[in-house]
């Protein structure tokens, strides 16, 4: 950590998450609307703990049935066979291709677990005011941003399969309830990662520093 | 860096860490990353306005096509199906799945549509400085949309589809396959490109608020009032 380094809370200042800019307001607990662009200026985003823990609880409990529940079930004549998101790795594996089978159980079930426990470490670190591995921190919050979209695969897969496989009555696809539920768990996690202000890993390094000094 | 002077013409706080820095000038090119926690404080694009707003006029174009031609057709026992990126969606939908179907529009098609469109008006109106203020809600909104709009996720989405149904019938990639390929290059490279800085010096301050003066802004901070 630079020594002597400033933050913008610590100077009176505050920066507008949308354009940036740094407005020294009257009352830093009341910032009121950033002048250039109007939007409402924060000091840190309100309720960031409770609100991402919400949706990290939310999505954890989705998670379950998501995995569960069938997501798509395939219809013949006599037969009806229902299928898990591990289930689907399992027959891209078995069908020969396995680079696909990969990355479909890492973007819809490793990335989605990956992202829940990397969420609730990161938010417990914050709580407890933990001090070292900011930066380790700061990166494990920047993957778990970058990374969240891509568990949305399984759900157009899903959904592409059953808009294209509708030869009634000689076959078709219909989607499973577990569909719901994976995608409501994406969603969940990557409103939770814009909610985490990951501002809040470096300030408990700044409140130390502040009272030494 | 303890005491930030309000002549200093680029001081901002870092969006991840908070930290205050000054950026200095940068190179066509270059980028200036946070000297605390690495998050990228800016960039300067070679063309920052003019090269977004030709790949985002060819989005919006790709974008038609994507969403009017078929995606893909498949052929099994003399019978043929075929879907478009809307087709997929309301399948779902009738399926019993609406939120499902909800959610996949969002990401294939509102989601994109607003980006598009959004940088679209932004882009055409940064030709002509002074911006009126909705111009700059317009780009937060647009840049709300950003992650949203999942065309490289899908892409690989319909492969794995692609795939899974080629064991159970002729599968023929359509022209929309080809159009949303291209968007899925054309999205992030219009994100490249575009530096939101160069609009927001343009954008009208909306007003005198209870903020008093920005000691980082350029120039305009005392003049604007």
């Amino acid at each position: 950590m630079t020594v002597g380094a400033l933050t913008a809370a610590q100077a009176g200042l505050v920066s507008c998450e949308t354009c940036k800019l740094l407005s020294r307001p009257v009352h830093l607990d009341e910032p009121g609307h950033c002048p250039r662009c109007g939007a409402a200026l924060e000091l840190r985003r309100v309720h960031s703990i409770q609100y991402t823990w919400a949706l990290v609880i939310a999505a954890a409990i989705c998670y379950i049935p998501a995995n569960m529940l069938p997501v798509m079930v395939s219809k013949t004549f006599a037969t009806s066979d229902a299928e898990t998101i591990i289930g689907g790795v399992v027959f891209l594996y078995t069908s020969g291709s396995w680079p696909l089978a990969l990355i479909v159980l890492v973007a819809s079930v490793m990335v989605p677990l990956g992202k829940l426990i990397a969420l609730g470490y990161l938010l417990i670190s914050v709580q407890r005011g933990m001090l070292g591995g900011c930066r380790e921190r700061t990166r494990l919050y920047r993957m778990v941003e970058f990374i969240g979209r891509w568990s949305m695969l399984d759900v157009f897969v899903d959904t592409f399969t059953v808009a294209l496989v509708q030869l009634q009555p000689l076959m078709s696809v219909v989607p499973g309830p577990g569909v719901l539920f994976f995608a409501a768990v994406v969603v969940l996690t990557m409103l939770a990662a814009e909610t985490f202000d990951s501002r809040l890993i470096w300030d408990a390094g700044s409140k130390m520093e502040s009272q030494d000094g | 860096m303890s005491d930030p002077a309000p002549s200093s013409p680029a001081l901002m706080a870092c969006q991840e860490c908070d930290l205050l820095q000054r950026i200095p000038p940068l190179p066509v090119g270059g980028r200036a990353c946070c000297a605390r926690c690495g998050f990228g404080l800016a960039a300067r694009p070679t063309d920052p306005l003019e090269l977004p707003l030709a790949l985002t006029l060819t989005a919006a174009i790709v974008f038609i096509v994507a969403n009017a031609a078929p995606l893909m057709g498949l052929s099994a026992v003399g019978r043929q199906a075929s879907t478009t990126i809307i087709g997929g969606a309301y399948q779902m939908w009738l399926e019993g799945e609406p939120i499902t179907a909800a959610i996949v529009t969002f990401c294939a098609v509102i989601a994109p549509a607003c980006y598009i469109l959004l940088m679209l008006t932004v882009l055409l109106a940064a030709r002509q400085p002074p911006l009126p203020h909705w111009v700059g809600e317009l780009l937060r909104w647009g840049l709300h949309m950003q992650p949203w709009a999942m065309y490289d996720v899908m892409l690989l989405g319909i492969l794995v589809a692609l795939i899974k149904i080629a064991e159970l019938a002729q599968v023929d990639p359509g022209i929309g396959m080809y159009a949303m390929a291209l968007l899925a290059a054309l999205l992030p490279a219009i994100a490249v490109s575009f530096d939101a800085r160069e609009v927001w010096k343009r954008v009208a301050w909306a007003d005198d608020g209870p903020s008093v003066i920005a000691p980082g802004d350029p120039g305009g901070a005392e003049s604007g009032r």
